[in-house]
């Protein structure tokens, strides 16, 4: 960290972030609300000798990303909801060739064309993998600049550690709101581990693939199950949460991003009227941070899903709960985004059990 | 006793997986050949897509990159950004340059990305089962116009190279058939200019191949070498459409 504050919006302390990380390519295709992501890579990259380009369409750029990816470099995109849409193609392939980048998701309300509004509609495609085939993107929900920044900054690491796709899934109020962020210090991308696998050329060495598909039938069947298992080590070792409250709530709300920036007023709210109310915020959508629930109190006798969708995430809660408790949903899709009031008016029923 | 023909030292020892007849396996060994002849096996990276030639990464001794259908000139955009001082190739089909994947070739060429593609004409989709193709000629029967190709309802096939040409001045462009021994030599040429051009960094480099598919075409072998001579190149003339400013034969960059 350095010891300078910056007033950023969440979009540019994401990419000022990511180039932090020591990523020097991002392929894009305009679209809003992540417009002053993609700008400041076109202004920043060139200055530091990296490459900055503007794809035809996002599946090019998710492609383009493929091809750098593969060539061993640090590599972003960044898109809309039906921008992203359009790249599970690529993403799909990423995965199936275990090519680590970074994948920037600010979501707008669907579904179809949608309409420029926060929203949080793109949860379960983000999460449930989002392409065709058996894979799985690792996904941060950041609820801040500063979070935007710090989980750029991870999301590249874990990308290389596990060579898998990561995805930051935020949505316009958390892109576009400007908050004081602190920078990471900047990782050199030449003194990065080098990437033995990458298809650089077979000069004094073995010739690498990078494969989109393996050969024979039973190939593909053990590319699946090294998957599963590399998505299992990453459910055990990669959960991340936040909780506040906790230790004697009676009511847990489970909300990500900026419904759980809401939520937390309408929360503070009800403990100064000693309502005991606590928040769990997934910060990693997938893995979903099951073990929050898991060691979660006896004295919780309820959870309160908060989300900006038709009601995604309480599928997940449902899950990690195993129902013990009831869990209530609330949330709408569209471009709807809750009042502190709204939700205190919520923790309040449902913290007298109904 | 001294050999003088074998296998292009960049190629494996592997067979091809091809239908009695296809021309596929003479395009990859022109590559190989061409890859041979320039010295930059060390430098060289593939990238083959979706279609008869999906496995041809098994052919080749330097790295190799598979990617979605049609998506490879983006894939190699990528590559080639990354790494500026290796030869980048992306071989495909006509279903991937011509249909499926006609923006990404289109808007790499308007880049005057540095990178060559190889395109196979053979008017049909190969693998899937002989279905047609934007290039199947107007009349040819396929498993997808049981009809033959009315350009009323299919419209008329699409001249790539020529298109290429128009919109990505200064790149090196060559349609070139695999029919016969004189045109293959020819083909040879232009793997080489094409891989020069690249090597230079003059621009885009592109050859588009007519290529013999016996088992989409229904014909003998024979016949359907024929069948290029007589239906493909009166549709697809061969020839350079584009050069670039400096020649790529030049010694000097």
């Amino acid at each position: 960290m350095t010891d300078e504050n910056m007033l950023l919006s969440g979009n540019e302390a994401l990419a000022e972030a990511a180039i932090r990380a020591g990523c020097r390519f991002f392929y894009g295709y305009p679209i809003t609300p992540q417009g002053e992501l993609l700008e400041h890579m076109a202004r920043r990259l060139p200055e530091l000798g990296g490459t900055f380009l503007q794809s035809e369409s996002e599946t090019s750029a998710i492609n383009m990303v493929y091809g750098t990816a593969a060539a061993g470099k640090r590599v972003m995109t960044a898109s809309s909801s039906i921008g992203i849409s359009l790249m599970q193609e690529g993403i799909s392939c990423l995965a199936a060739a275990s090519l680590p980048c970074l994948i920037v998701n600010v979501m707008r309300a669907g579904p179809g064309l949608g309409r420029v509004r926060p929203s949080q509609a793109d949860y379960r495609q983000a999460t449930k993998g989002g392409g065709h085939g058996d894979y799985r993107v690792i996904v941060f929900a950041p609820a801040s600049a500063q979070e935007m920044a710090d989980l750029t900054f991870e999301a590249f690491a874990i990308a290389d550690k596990y060579r898998n796709p990561t995805m930051i899934l935020c949505d316009a109020m958390i892109g576009q709101m400007m908050e004081s962020v602190n920078l990471p210090d900047f990782v050199n991308p030449s003194g990065l581990p080098p990437k033995l696998w990458a298809t650089t050329g077979a000069k004094n060495r073995e010739r690498n693939l990078v494969l989109a598909a393996p050969l024979t039938d039973d190939q593909l069947i053990a590319l699946n199950m090294e998957l599963a298992k590399r998505y299992a080590d990453i459910e055990v070792h990669e959960q991340k949460w936040e909780e506040q409250y906790l230790d004697d709530a009676e009511l847990a709300v489970v909300a990500f991003g900026s419904s759980a920036r809401i939520a937390m007023d309408a929360i503070q709210k009800a403990r100064e009227e000693g309502i005991k109310v606590g928040l769990i915020r997934p910060i990693t959508v997938w893995p979903f941070p099951n073990r929050a629930f898991a060691n979660s109190q006896n004295h919780i006798k309820g959870y309160l899903v908060v989300e900006m969708n038709n009601g995604q995430m309480v599928e997940d809660v449902l899950l990690a709960t195993h129902e013990r408790v009831p869990v209530y949903h609330f949330g709408k899709g569209g471009g709807w985004v809750p009042s502190p009031e709204a939700i205190y008016g919520q923790i309040l029923e449902r913290s007298k059990g109904g | 006793m001294t050999k003088v023909f074998m296998r292009p030292q960049s190629m494996n020892d592997v067979s091809t997986p091809y239908c009695p007849g296809c021309t596929h396996g003479i395009a990859h060994r022109l590559v190989g050949e061409a890859v041979d002849e320039l010295g930059c096996f060390e430098r060289t990276i593939g990238i083959v897509t979706a279609g008869c030639s999906v496995r041809s990464w098994r052919l080749y001794r330097f790295d190799m990159v598979l990617t979605a259908h049609g998506r490879p000139p983006a894939v190699a955009t990528g590559l080639k950004r990354a790494l500026p001082d290796r030869m980048v190739f992306a071989y495909q089909g006509d279903g991937d340059c011509a249909a499926i994947g006609i923006g990404e070739l289109l808007h790499a060429a308007l880049r005057q990305e540095k990178i060559t593609v190889f395109m196979i004409n053979n008017a049909v989709y190969g693998a899937t089962g002989g279905q047609a193709a934007p290039t199947t000629l107007v009349g040819q029967v396929t498993t997808s116009y049981p009809q033959g190709r009315n350009p009323n309802h299919a419209g008329n096939p699409i001249n790539i190279a020529e298109t290429i040409a128009s919109i990505s001045k200064g790149s090196y462009v060559a349609r070139v058939a695999l029919n016969n021994v004189r045109n293959i030599l020819k083909a040879k040429e232009a793997v080489i200019r094409a891989l020069k051009t690249q090597e230079k960094g003059l621009g885009f480099s592109f050859v588009e191949m007519l290529s013999a598919c016996p088992t989409g075409w229904h014909m003998t072998p024979m016949d359907s070498l024929k069948w290029i001579d007589e239906a493909m190149i009166k549709q697809y003339p061969l020839g350079e459409f584009s050069t670039p400013l400096v020649t790529p034969d030049s010694q000097t960059a």
